[in-house]
């Protein structure tokens, strides 16, 4: 996009946002609806004003809970003078935030690191196709203070990590969910002699071991469901009713439709962050310790040299030039049936390393009399696995007579450079 | 004398054996003592499709995966010491982090 469109959106964008800051106070003096804050205004609350009873517009909106005898006038006062903190507006933080604000919870923040992706809609429902690309605002850390509960409705494991430390610092409870696929968890973290996230996992996941969204996919409405679980624990930790789910850990699988409900171990006395001893007492570099950065955003790897690598632009030169080569696409089958180029073979990254591939493989490369050394190009969503790829192909069929090369930033680079018809996904 | 036990697999656990989440089996004959310990080495050589560091590490299982016997936190029951009892269900999760 030229530089002048992105200039001439954005200003219609702060317009709009002055639109909607002018919308949302008009609104609020009319309904009395609680402060919802998003942290692009930086001023984190530091006090809601007490209120000890309700007003008739308060009474009308909340009628229904109102005459649940656990909730009544008490519990919605207390909901009214408890304010949350949800890190992550995305599939869970949405619903969460949604149903928040319509219980009554007094005060809400809401922080994320991303940008609105179009990817992202159809399980983020308070974001409209109007908003995609807009910064939303950095830094979590120090804003649990700020909060009597955080609801952590990230996607990664480092904003995992400091989240946890930055509740057990502050003792606030962290009611924490997570959805991939069709699964989905959800647990209280740091309450009532529960364990901390932690107790449970002292050490962070091999990064080659987490799936993100974004590479594992999922089901909208699977964190859509736990983030209204996630919303039902605040009110019950705020209005002090029923059984938090603290030192249980909720598992939904959507595709068996069932829920289990697992017992945790209690607080470790020798959690770094949470024992009797800790080691950590104040925040760390999350990033660091996890060894993957705190977003599930694309990373870009680099693995082979630019010699092991061929641009879009070239490779779209050997197609149309006709050259022999041979292309080879390591996404998985259902992958490929979104969008492939042509004349593609398909090996999945998890059979590239199966001897039957390699066999197979290696006859389709046995040098011909018209052809003594083969073009070897592969293929896939963004350049990454390409390279994991071709490292592990140059070692297996090192006997043959081929150059191996990535076809470099994948099929992404191929939509975005020679093909804009070409979906990205 | 075989031992039955099931063993689940959830959270993208089971993956790494086939999509297969739930697995009934018989634990063969043993001269001591079926334990969590033996339990995850007969995993590894005969249910683990590939890349056995997925799953374990060292004896035990890898950083970010919680066992569960009868739905109990194995942490509560002995962890890898753990005698497994006839027809436990033993439940390995990944736990997800995606939101
Ligand atoms: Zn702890």
């Amino acid at each position: 996009m030229a530089d002048d469109d992105v200039k001439l959106l954005k200003e219609q964008l702060s317009r709009q946002k002055e639109e909607i800051e002018k919308l949302k106070s008009l609104l609020q003096d009319k309904l009395k609806l609680p402060d919802v804050f998003t942290s692009d205004n930086d001023d984190f609350p530091t006090t809601i004003p007490a209120v000890n009873q309700l007003d008739k517009e308060s009474i009308a909106r909340y009628s229904r809970q109102l005459i649940l005898p656990e909730i009544g006038i008490r519990g919605q006062l207390l909901l009214r003078k408890t304010s949350v903190l949800i890190v992550g507006c995305g599939g869970l933080g949405c619903p969460a935030a949604l149903y928040l604000t319509a219980a009554g919870i007094g005060q809400l923040g809401l922080i994320d690191h991303d940008e609105v992706e179009i990817s992202n809609l159809h399980r983020q429902i308070l974001h409209t196709e109007a908003r995609i690309n807009v910064q939303k605002s950095t830094s979590a850390a120090y804003a649990c203070k700020q909060y009597d509960i955080v609801l952590d409705a990230t996607d990664n494991v480092a904003t995992r990590y400091l989240l946890n430390d930055g509740c057990v610092l502050a003792g606030k409870p962290l009611v924490s969910g997570s959805a991939l696929r069709f699964e989905g968890q959800l647990t209280i973290y740091n309450y009532k002699g529960g364990p901390c996230y932690r107790c449970l996992f002292p050490k962070p996941p091999p990064p080659e071991t987490v799936t993100n969204c974004s590479d594992g996919g999922v089901l909208g409405v699977v964190p859509g469901i736990i983030g209204c679980l996630q919303a039902l624990e605040v009110i019950k930790i705020a209005a002090k009713i029923g059984r938090p789910c603290t030192q249980r850990l909720l598992l939904f699988d959507a595709l068996d439709g069932s829920f289990k409900a697992i017992k945790l171990r209690q607080k470790k006395d020798n959690c770094e962050v949470c024992g009797s001893s800790p080691s950590i007492t104040e925040l760390i570099d999350y990033e660091q310790f996890c060894g993957t950065r705190a977003t599930d955003k694309d990373k870009v790897l680099t693995i082979l040299t630019p010699e092991e690598r061929i641009s879009v632009q070239d490779y779209q030169a050997i197609v149309e030039n006709g050259e022999p080569h041979l292309l080879i696409d390591v996404r998985q089958p259902v992958e490929l049936e979104i969008c492939q180029l042509s004349q593609t073979i398909n090996i999945p990254m998890n059979s590239l390393s199966k001897e039957e591939t390699i066999k197979e493989l290696k006859e389709k490369l046995i040098p011909q009399a018209d052809r003594p050394k083969t073009s070897v190009f592969v293929v896939c969503r963004q350049g990454n696995d390409s390279q994991v790829a071709v490292k592990l192909l140059k070692e297996k069929l090192k006997q043959l007579p081929i150059s191996i090369k990535d076809i470099k930033g994948g099929l992404k680079a191929w939509a975005r450079h020679i093909d804009r018809s070409f979906p990205e996904y | 004398m075989t031992l039955p036990v099931k063993l689940e697999f959830s959270g993208g656990a089971e993956l790494l054996v086939n999509k297969v989440r739930s697995h009934q089996i018989n634990l063969p004959n043993n001269d001591s003592k079926w334990t969590l310990r033996s339990l995850l080495i007969w995993i590894r050589d005969n249910l683990l499709q590939e890349r056995p560091e997925l799953f374990l590490q060292g004896e035990t299982v890898r950083p970010g995966i919680l066992v569960l016997v009868n739905d109990t936190d194995w942490e509560l029951l002995g962890e890898l010491d753990y005698v497994i009892q006839e027809n436990d269900n033993i439940l390995f999760i990944s736990t997800l982090h995606g939101g």
